[in-house]
Formats: C-alpha cells, sequence, structure tokens
C-alpha cells in the first residue's frame, strides 16, 4: 500500500499549500463587515471546469495508484511470471506521445488564434489517439495467440486489467475530443474553442503519464526503482 | 481585481460575482423527475436512501427474531439470515448513510448554505442520482435471482465471498452486489466533484472559506475523502469481480472445494483486506464528519450561542479527514500482521481521539450557559454527543490489538460500531430532518409525534446496544445464526437476547411513526414561516420557502459576517443573519 500513500502524501501536500492561503487562522467571529467593506474575492480565477477536471484527474490518480498498489502485493507472492510485451507497445506509447503533443499544439494555436493549424492538430491528436487505441486491442490479440491468456497468470491479469481500465479511459476522453474536434471542423472559432482544447490536452497529458507508469511497471523498469528505494531505506 | 465600490452609498452588487448560467427546465418531467435543480435532486437521493434504508431495517428485525426465538421462524434458514447481515450491513452504510448524508444534506445544503444557485456542474449531478438508482435497484435485484443476494458478510471477505458454501456465492448475488458497489462508485463520483467544486468555486461574495458554516465544512471535507477512498473499493470490487467471472486469482488462493481442486491458485486474501479497509475506514468518518459538522451547527441555532472554538472545530474536522487514511489495518488485527504494524495501527487510531474529544468539548462548551431549547432537533443533537462519546470509548478499547483480539468475533464489536456508526449519525440525520424539514416543505414537523420518536429511539438504542457489550464481554459471537446453549449463551444470555429482539421491535416500530409525521405535516404542519429556528445561515434568507429555482431571487447574497452571530450584546435580535452588514457608523475597532 505505500504507492498509494505517497500518493495521498502528494495531494496532501498540494492541498496543504492550497489551504496555506485560505487564511484557515483568521478569526471569522470577529472579521464582520460593513456594506461598504472591500470584499475579497471568494474564487480561483481558473475556470471553474478546470478545477472540476484537475479533481477527477486525482481521483483518477488516486485509482491507478491503488491498481498499482495491488500489483506491487500481489507480485510479492510465489506464482508470479513476469509477461512479455509485446514490441507494438512502443509504437502505441508513440501514438500516444504524439497525441499529446498534437493537442499541446492545438491548445497553443487556438490561443495564437490559428484557426487552421488548430484543426489539423486536433484531428492528429484524435486519430494517432485511435490508432493508440487499436494498437493496444493488437497487442492483447497478440499476447493471446502466444497463449498469454487472462487467468493463467497474475501478470497477465494484471496487464489485461489496467491496460483495460487505462484504454476505457482513454475512450471515455476519445468521446469529448471527438465533439470538441467536430466543433472546430463545424467552424467554432478558436476563441470558443480554446477552454475545451486545453481541458482535453489536461487530460491526455495526464493519461499518458499513467500510461508510461504502468508501462514502466510492466516492462519491469519500475521494479528496479523500487529494489533501489527499498536498499537505499534499508 | 475587484471592483471596489467608490462610495459608501453604493450597494455592492452581488451580481460582481458573475452568475451561473442556470438551467430553466421546460416541462414536467424536466423539473421533477429528470431535474437539475440540487433541491430536487437531494429530495430524490433522501427518499431513495430512506426507502431502501427500511429494508435494511426490516432485515435487522428478521436476524433479531432469529436471534431470539432460533427456530421459530423457519423461513430464515442460516443462508437467508447470512443474507440479512450482508444487505443489512452494506445497505446501511453506503446506500443510506453515505448517500444521505453526501447526495442528500450535501445537494440540498451546499448550494444554499453558500449562496449559490445551483452545484457547478447540474448535469452530472442529474446522472449522480440516476446511477445511483440504478444502483440501488441492480442491489435490490439480488432478493430475487436465483440464490438469492450475497450472504458473504458486508466486508465480502475472499475467498469465502465467491464459493458455492457461501449464499450468492457461485450464484448472481456476489456478482450482483459487485456490480452495484461499481455504480454507486461512478454515480458518487459524479456528485462528489460537484460538492468540491462548489465549495471551492460557487461560494457567494464574502462567503471566504472562514465564515462556512461547519455543517459544510464536514460535508466538504466528507466529499474529499470519499473521492480518494471508494476507488480502493472500485479496484477491490473491479479484481473480485474478475475473480468470480473470469477466473484470475488476484484474491483467491488454491482451493480445494468439495473435493474438487478450483481452478484458482496464489491470490491473496488479505490484499483484498488491504483495500476494502483502505476505503472501509474513511468510510467512517465519511460518514461522521458531515454529522460532525450538521451537529455543530443544531446546537449553536438551538442553544442560541455562538460555536465555541470555531476554527478548532475546522481544523479538527480537516485532521481527522487526514488521519483516517492511515489507521484501516486496525480492522485486521486478527488477519495477522507484523507486531510493529499492529503498534503503528493502534498509535494513529488512538491519536484520532484527541481531534475527536477536542470536538466533543467545543460541543459541551458551546451548550455551557446557552440558552438552550429543547426542540427536537436539540434532543437528537444531545442524544447524538452522548451516544458519539460510547461508541467511541469502547473503541478506545477496540483500537488496542491485545484487546481487540479477544474481542474481535464478539457482539462487542457489534455493538460498538453500531453506537459509533449507527445510532450516533442515525440521531444526526433525525436531527437534521427535523430542524430542516421547515425550510424544504414550509411546513413544522408535528412536536408531539417528534418527541415521542425521540425518546423511544434515543431509549430504545441504548436499551438495543447497551446489554450488547456484555454478550460480547461475555464471549458470544457475532455472525452466528445459532448458539445454542453454551458457555457464551448461558440461558441469562438468551433472555437478554430476547429483550434486546423486542427493543428492536419497538425502536422500528417508532419509525414508523416518524414516516407517518413526515407525510402528515406536509399537508397538515404547522405553517413554518421563512426562519422558524431564526438561525443565522443563508437558507433561511431565501426570498421564499421552499426557496425557488435559483434559490435566491434576483440577486445573490452577500455575506458580512460568519455563521454563528447568536446573541451578541447589543443586536436588535438574538442573531444576526449572515447576509447582513454591520451598521455603518459602528467602529471597526473590535476586528483584529
Amino acid at each position: 500500500m505505500s504507492a498509494i500513500l505517497i500518493f495521498l502524501a502528494g495531494l496532501a501536500s498540494i492541498i496543504i499549500w492550497w489551504m496555506a492561503q485560505q487564511r484557515l487562522t483568521s478569526k471569522p467571529w470577529l472579521e464582520s463587515a460593513r456594506a461598504s467593506d472591500i470584499f475579497p474575492i471568494t474564487r480561483s480565477s481558473i475556470p471553474t471546469v478546470k478545477i472540476g477536471l484537475g479533481v477527477f484527474l486525482a481521483v483518477v490518480g488516486a485509482l491507478f495508484t491503488l491498481f498499482i498498489s495491488a500489483y506491487f502485493m500481489r507480485m510479492g507472492l510465489q506464482d508470479w511470471w513476469a509477461i512479455p510485451l509485446p514490441g507494438v507497445l512502443w509504437v502505441n506509447t508513440a501514438a500516444l506521445v504524439v497525441s499529446s503533443v498534437a493537442l499541446e499544439m492545438a491548445k497553443s494555436s487556438a490561443q495564437q488564434n490559428d484557426a487552421y493549424a488548430m484543426k489539423i492538430a486536433l484531428l492528429a491528436s484524435f486519430v494517432t489517439a485511435i490508432g493508440f487505441l487499436a494498437g493496444q486491442l493488437f497487442a492483447w490479440r497478440e499476447l493471446v495467440s502466444e497463449g498469454y491468456v487472462l487467468a493463467d497468470n497474475p501478470a497477465n491479469s494484471f496487464f489485461y486489467l489496467i491496460t483495460g481500465m487505462h484504454g476505457l479511459h482513454i475512450l471515455g476522453g476519445l468521446l469529448v475530443l471527438s465533439r470538441t474536434t467536430f466543433n472546430v471542423w463545424q467552424g467554432e472559432p478558436p476563441k470558443e474553442a480554446r477552454l475545451s482544447i486545453e481541458l482535453c490536452a489536461m487530460y491526455w497529458h495526464f493519461m499518458l503519464i499513467v500510461w508510461l507508469v504502468i508501462f514502466a511497471l510492466f516492462a519491469g523498469w519500475a521494479n528496479d526503482f523500487v529494489d533501489i528505494c527499498r536498499q537505499l531505506l534499508t | 481585481m475587484v471592483n471596489i465600490p467608490s462610495s459608501i452609498n453604493d450597494p455592492i452588487p452581488a451580481a460582481e460575482v458573475e452568475d451561473v448560467e442556470l438551467y430553466h427546465p421546460h416541462s414536467w418531467w424536466t423539473t421533477y423527475v429528470f431535474s437539475q435543480d440540487a433541491k430536487v435532486i437531494a429530495i430524490q437521493y433522501s427518499l431513495t436512501a430512506i426507502s431502501i434504508g427500511l429494508v435494511a431495517l426490516v432485515l435487522s428485525w428478521l436476524m433479531r427474531l432469529q436471534l431470539a426465538f432460533p427456530g421459530v421462524f423457519t423461513f430464515i434458514d442460516a443462508d437467508r439470515y447470512y443474507q440479512f447481515i450482508t444487505m443489512h450491513g452494506m445497505i446501511m452504510v453506503i446506500y443510506l448513510l453515505t448517500a444521505l448524508f453526501l447526495g442528500g444534506f450535501g445537494n440540498y445544503l451546499i448550494p444554499l448554505m453558500l449562496g449559490a444557485r445551483d452545484m457547478v456542474f447540474p448535469y452530472a449531478n442529474m446522472l449522480s442520482y440516476w446511477i445511483y438508482l440504478l444502483a440501488v435497484l441492480v442491489l435490490v435485484a439480488g432478493f430475487f435471482v436465483p440464490g438469492g443476494p450475497t450472504g458473504a458478510g458486508w466486508t465480502l471477505y475472499p475467498p469465502q465471498a465467491v464459493l458455492s458454501g457461501t449464499p450468492g456465492g457461485q450464484d448472481w448475488g456476489i456478482i450482483l452486489m459487485l456490480s452495484s458497489l461499481i455504480l454507486f462508485i461512478i454515480g458518487f463520483t459524479m456528485g462528489g466533484l460537484n460538492y468540491v467544486v462548489t465549495v471551492l468555486q460557487g461560494r457567494a461574495r464574502g462567503m471566504t472559506l472562514m465564515r462556512m458554516p461547519l455543517t459544510i465544512w464536514g460535508i466538504f471535507t466528507a466529499t474529499v475523502m470519499a473521492l480518494l477512498a471508494f476507488p480502493a473499493l472500485f479496484v477491490a470490487s473491479v479484481m473480485m469481480l474478475f475473480d468470480r467471472v473470469l477466473g484470475t486469482s488476484f484474491f483467491m488462493p488454491a482451493i480445494v472445494e468439495m473435493g474438487t481442486q478450483l481452478q484458482h491458485g496464489g491470490g491473496s486474501p488479505i490484499l483484498f483486506q488491504h483495500l476494502f479497509w483502505f476505503f472501509g475506514h474513511p468510510e467512517v468518518y465519511i460518514v461522521a464528519l458531515p454529522a460532525f459538522g450538521i451537529v455543530s451547527d443544531l446546537i449553536s441555532v438551538h442553544a442560541r450561542k455562538n460555536i465555541f472554538g470555531y476554527r478548532m472545530m475546522v481544523w479538527a474536522i480537516v485532521i481527522i479527514g487526514a488521519l483516517s487514511f492511515v489507521v484501516w489495518a486496525h480492522h485486521m488485527y486478527v488477519s495477522g500482521m507484523n507486531p510493529n504494524f499492529g503498534f503503528f495501527f493502534a498509535t494513529t487510531t488512538l491519536i484520532i481521539a484527541v481531534p475527536t474529544a477536542i470536538k466533543v468539548y467545543n460541543w459541551v462548551l458551546t451548550l455551557w450557559r446557552g440558552d438552550i431549547h429543547l426542540t427536537i432537533p436539540m434532543l437528537f443533537a444531545l442524544g447524538f454527543i452522548v451516544t458519539f462519546v460510547n461508541g467511541g470509548l469502547t473503541g478506545l478499547f477496540l483500537g488496542n490489538v491485545v484487546v481487540d483480539v479477544p474481542l474481535s468475533d464478539t457482539m462487542f464489536v457489534v455493538a460498538h460500531f453500531h453506537m459509533v456508526m449507527g445510532v450516533a449519525p442515525i440521531m444526526v440525520i433525525f436531527g437534521a430532518i427535523y430542524h430542516w424539514y421547515p425550510k424544504i416543505t414550509g411546513r413544522m414537523l408535528d412536536e408531539t409525534m417528534g418527541r415521542i420518536h425521540f425518546w423511544v429511539t434515543f431509549l430504545g438504542a441504548y436499551l438495543i446496544f447497551f446489554p450488547m457489550h456484555y454478550l460480547g464481554l461475555l464471549g458470544a459471537p457475532r455472525r452466528y445464526y445459532e448458539l445454542g446453549e453454551s458457555v457464551v449463551n448461558p440461558p441469562s444470555a438468551h433472555d437478554l437476547n430476547i429483550f434486546i429482539t423486542l427493543m428492536a421491535l419497538t425502536v422500528g416500530a417508532a419509525q414508523v411513526l416518524f414516516l407517518f409525521n413526515a407525510a402528515w405535516s406536509l399537508r397538515r404542519g404547522k405553517d413554518a414561516g421563512g426562519n422558524p429556528w431564526r438561525a443565522t445561515t443563508l437558507e433561511w434568507q431565501t426570498p421564499t420557502t421552499p426557496p425557488p429555482h435559483g434559490n435566491f431571487g434576483k440577486e445573490l447574497p452577500v455575506v458580512y459576517r460568519w455563521a454563528y452571530d447568536y446573541s451578541v450584546p447589543g443586536a436588535p435580535e438574538d442573531f444576526i443573519p449572515q447576509n447582513e452588514p454591520d451598521p455603518e457608523n459602528r467602529s471597526r475597532e473590535h476586528a483584529s
């Protein structure tokens, strides 16, 4: 459970940092105001949907960290055989990186009011994301055909479970991204599309990071990292 | 930057905080059924939660009947008994308490108390309810499928939860239970995002965090915790569903069942326990923190006194929330663990007593020399404090490893968690319903029926659960279908069981009186007016009662003070609403 505790500690430090700015030591019983007094702004200037997405990503982060926690705990037991990673995963990773970069480009071209570049970048991101999902399905098929089926070994089970969960999240993001892309191709001006592109980009970068972490996990690099940490601690 | 009003005569336009675009329903369906108005969603959540809670109440009757009169009710066989236990526990903890506190009170009170028009994401809020309803229906479907609902206990420990020896283990029961939990969590996340972000972004002008009523602090912190803790249950449920349906071995060790070797092997039941309790312990405080918050407000309003130690109360809520994530393994002492871990978790568990005790002292000090009105909400609030202290004290016993190990599987634990997590929050729920019913409906609940309801419920609950501590110390094991006559179940203990059952039936019957009261008062209750309790918070300052769509009419309120200005010396009345400014000529020297 150490992975989730570390994650929560990180989250806690963000919360503490935020709370430190909220005047939690003020004495509200002394601070009644007159109608003419100046009022502090009580809300953040960050758009509300963005904060909503941020909170949601914290929840998604906790979800994947818990899967990873379970992975580490289960891995310690005897019947574990690591699963060989299909080479196509590298291509998929590249596709997801391209998709994320394209969204970042769409975002900056929306900020610069460049409608054409924004359209192209969005489409590129959409297509590569679909490519990623197709690639993941291909990787599953390859593993199955080599005999690494779901219930054979916990490593296999975790691979299908976590990649599946990640894929579902990408699929959900694709629904939103397809709507944004559709709207933009219908002629929505960059100014109006900007916020939704920013949200897509934020979500996409996050899912990319999640993918890189679980990829490292399945490739075994994470184990080396954990071993090093353990040695440092003991 | 803020537009600073240039002269004293300029009223501060509330609209300076840009108003939300409010969804306006066009038909009967979108007004009352598929509504995006948080108040309607709150009522939908509450009615659904209370309905399913009544099912759980009846299940507890059936269990008690079996314990008191074994063999008399032949339709309660061992399988059914376990199914009743499981469904009773799961429904009460998740589908009633969590849903009612956060989905019910959260939806109703957050926008109103903060001076917002609605939640920030009304559409997701609506979806949240409908997914919750679906989760409840899937759960209830368990009663109607072959094999019945799961009988694995509300903790659903594998491997027994998915084996054929457990009711529903190899039938539909466990599948429906896990699916229902997964749905509940998805639905809750949608609602939870709303509650958190509305508190962050939806507050009225002048409503700083430290001016929020403690009710909102409690609900807010509990929601943050729930958002982070429920994923653990989600992960555990998905993995167990894989084990059950797809034959994986996340949790399932190698098992020979009825002479056949199952295909599972190597899995770790302890892993499930870690995941489950990583959710399960915060869950206790997900229920308790809103109760803490609400009870603080009830006490302050009905004792006509500001809450004692507001800042401490806020900090204690936050600290309890944080600590509750590092105590989960105290539910697993009997599962076996490294003694150092046991020591760690016992220590963190006992540390939680510190902020909790601060809260109890502050409630008592709020009452001290207050102008206590023994209204029904106040009675329930007082009932809560007593019950919570009782349940908390037995928690100190169980938090210690050496005391917990012999007591863990006895009725003592049942008594403990029912006091602290059953009776105590229910007291607050009733207090809150009596307190806010006039705002929701415009009419008061009947006083006489309310008093009977309170006294029967409060005394009855004690008569049920106090003797149970004794049974536990005697060694009477929990979860047993039938004890027979034994060392741990001498005739005297059996008589006590009969007494407990009779009390349980009585307390249950008192709830029927409450339901009748709620229905009767809807039409015939005394007219409440806008602010019957003469309270300061914004929900009592709405232009009409019940509050209209959009809550506050044309202009949003502006908040000039904290929520607890009761009995302020020199003020014309004994309360000053949050949206009432200080007079302009008043010197500000008293302010620091």
